[in-house]
């Protein structure tokens, strides 16, 4: 060896190893990165560029700004505290000529009353009006509709001439802007929202629990019986666990429907009257039976494979040791199983809060949740912003579970089936 | 699980009251699904057993709800649908989720996690929120309403399915084997169609099929980004089950669970030959 020992090392080409080596681990990474990049890129096509235009339309407040831009202009100068002068007024009318001719006020005035009821046949009756309005228009505009004399119209529109808004978070928590730009509570009669997330999570977490109080016996048995057994008991949840969703809850309609299978089989038994059937469907009822029936295997997987890696010796020394059965089960057993209770409570949470198609065919009124709001404002009320306002609520709510959910389990552990 | 030999009275008299309650929680489980195949014999339209069905009168079973499906051409035009978009995406979704799941089970593979996170996230997006995103941006660029979209949306939701059943294979793979093939003198690519792929196989299989199951019954996205040319099977029963609620999705229900005992039973099959492959005794 004639190098000396303080020279680097080399490869046999003369390159310093530690390059050698750092220029093959950039190769190694580029070409992991390559491997993914396609699906990468599918999904953020296909799947997070529509959630981030969701979370956009939550908070874009175009309309006003689009379709009164003279108006919007002109109550740049505007006090706030009392009605506007004349030229406003000659800009609103000037914008509703446009907007009329145009056909395009159909948006704002739309916009404009969700935050102020009136404001849709106010924009459009005094559009209609249009030929018949001149000058002065501050007197002629209040004498076509009284809501342009009104303070909190012009309010109104001054505050939502901003291109963002947060008045559909505040709708979707039940609050909204005063005239003056306060944020107070809506009137009791139109809180829905809040009493719906209420309810959307004090049941999923019901759900949870009932799913937990039936799935630990049978994970329990799964995992302690010998393995030929157990196989074949698996298949018994697994079976539903792979049946279609719709399927499942059809069933629960054709069970539990007043004229169904188990309202037959009580009124047969004497148990109830025939004209006094139980309503076990509709209701809150049988969302909460018909859930827990599909999502039970989500609780057993998770609870089954960890009571798996439980070696049945801890047990017996705890009997040994002059333990009592329910005491040893509480004190050695239990414990060792709250990783598994934590997988699959989180697990089924997280899938109870956001789960729609159940709800919606077997919830009737009182058994609905957050979700059929969201399909609601979609596809009944067209109020996109206000649905995507909830939306953005609930997501953020499953990934803070989902971190929790990560951070304890890992994603990648997840065993399906 | 049986009973130790030192065992008291109280503790064999609760063993058997907790197999009771075990028996009686198989029963919940399975019990609904077991409940419909004979209610889609009924020869009356109604949900429900009639006198004739239970004192076993043949009169009270038909076949008519079947042959009513049969001859739909509403059903039949679903199950079209439901197989187009179904093999569609499922092609797409494996041959994505595969190639990622190779590079992710990569040792160099930087920013895993994060990664992983992102791949997983359609399947713990709630569906209605994930529908709803598609909806709006499907409809700017022109998606909305073509089988195309629904295609891509339904990829989406396969996808977490085909990586986290791949990745799991190859997380258990032992890469000396390529080590191995590498040094008998084959290539690359020979190695990888000769060694990795056929040990690889079986995930990828049950990958496939989580996601083909997933577009098969999907619903929600469906619901809102399909026009009425994509009617899918899932939603032809969706408006049986609210509109007119007739036997024939009791017939398809039926048939439905007899698939999934299908596809349970080829998942088993492929369970064991995996087992079989990495010399353990199958249990």
């Amino acid at each position: 060896m004639s190098d000396s020992p303080s020279a680097p090392l080399t490869t046999a080409d003369g390159v310093p190893l530690k390059v050698s080596l750092r220029r093959a681990s950039r190769r190694m990474k580029l070409k992991a990165l390559l491997l993914v990049s396609p699906l990468l890129a599918f999904l953020i096509i296909a799947f997070v560029m529509p959630i981030f235009d969701m979370l956009w339309r939550s908070v874009d407040n175009p309309e006003v700004s689009n379709a009164l831009p003279r108006t919007v202009a002109a109550l740049e100068h505007w006090d706030g505290a009392s009605l506007p002068d004349e030229p406003v007024y000659a800009a609103l009318a000037q914008d509703l000529k446009t907007g009329q001719e145009a056909r395009n006020l159909g948006l704002v005035s739309s916009r404009l009353n969700y935050e102020k009821s009136g404001m849709r046949s106010a924009m459009m009756g005094t559009a209609r009006r249009l030929s018949r309005i001149e000058p002065p228009y501050k007197a002629a505009l209040i004498d076509a509709n009284d809501a342009w004399g009104e303070l909190d119209t012009w309010q109104l529109i001054e505050r939502e001439s901003s291109p963002y808004t947060l008045s559909y978070y505040l709708a979707a928590v039940d609050l909204q802007y005063t005239p003056a730009g306060e944020i107070v509570e809506v009137p009791d009669y139109l809180q829905i929202h809040l009493a719906l997330f209420w309810r959307t999570f004090w049941m999923s977490g019901l759900i949870t629990l009932l799913t937990l109080v039936l799935g630990y016996p049978i994970a329990f048995l799964l995992a302690n019986l010998p393995a030929r057994r157990a196989n074949l008991l698996m298949i018994l949840v697994l079976l539903p666990f792979w049946t279609s969703l719709l399927v499942r809850t059809t069933t629960w309609i054709a069970i539990l429907q007043s004229q169904g299978v188990l309202n037959d089989m009580m009124v047969a038994l004497g148990v109830v009257a025939d004209e006094a059937r139980w309503q076990m469907i509709h209701n809150k009822t049988g969302t909460i039976i018909a859930m827990t029936h599909i999502l039970l295997p989500f609780m057993i997987l998770p609870l089954y494979s960890v009571m798996k890696t439980i070696p049945p010796s801890y047990m017996r020394a705890a009997r040994s040791l002059g333990g009592k059965p329910f005491l040893s089960f509480r004190r050695v057993y239990f414990p060792l199983t709250i990783p598994g209770i934590a997988a699959g409570g989180i697990l089924v949470f997280i899938l109870s809060i956001g789960y729609y198609i159940t709800p919606a065919l077997v919830g009737g009124q009182s058994g609905r949740f957050i979700t059929n709001y969201i399909a609601y404002h979609m596809q009944t009320s067209l109020n996109w912003g206000l649905a995507a306002a909830i939306a953005s609520i609930l997501l953020a709510v499953v990934i803070v579970f989902y971190m929790v959910f990560n951070r304890l389990i890992g994603v990648d552990k997840v065993k399906l089936g | 699980m049986a009973i130790p030999s030192y065992a008291t009275r109280g503790e064999r008299i609760w063993h058997y009251v907790f197999l009771g309650l075990c028996a009686l929680i198989f029963l919940f489980l399975v019990g609904p699904l077991l409940v419909i195949i004979p209610l889609s014999f009924n020869a009356e339209p109604y949900f429900t057993f009639s006198e004739a069905m239970l004192s076993l009168d043949p009169a009270g079973y038909s076949l008519r709800w079947y042959q009513d499906f049969f001859t739909s051409s509403e059903w039949l035009n679903s199950i079209k649908n439901s197989f187009i978009v179904g093999i569609s995406s499922t092609l797409l979704a494996t041959v994505l989720g595969t190639v990622a799941a190779l590079g992710l089970s990569s040792r160099h593979m930087p920013a895993r996690g994060l990664i992983m996170a992102l791949l997983i996230s359609p399947m713990i997006v709630p569906l209605i929120i994930s529908a709803a995103a598609m909806f709006f941006f499907f409809s700017k660029i022109q998606l909305a309403q073509t089988y195309l979209g629904v295609i891509l949306a339904h990829t989406a939701l396969g996808i977490p399915f085909v990586v986290i059943t791949v990745t799991a294979t190859l997380s258990s793979f032992d890469t000396t084997l390529i080590r191995a093939a590498h040094s008998l003198g084959a290539n690359p690519t020979r190695t990888f169609f000769k060694v990795v792929l056929p040990l690889v196989t079986p995930g990828v299989v049950s990958g496939a099929l989580f996601a083909f199951i997933t577009s098969f019954d999907e619903v929600v996205v469906v619901l809102f980004i399909a026009g009425p040319e994509q009617r899918t099977m899932p939603i032809q029963m969706w408006s049986g089950i609210r509109e007119q609620i007739s036997p024939t999705i009791l017939a398809v229900a039926t048939m439905l669970v007899l698939l999934s005992m299908l596809l349970l039973a080829t998942l088993e099959l492929l369970r064991r030959r995996n087992e079989r492959l990495r010399g353990m005794s199958p249990s």
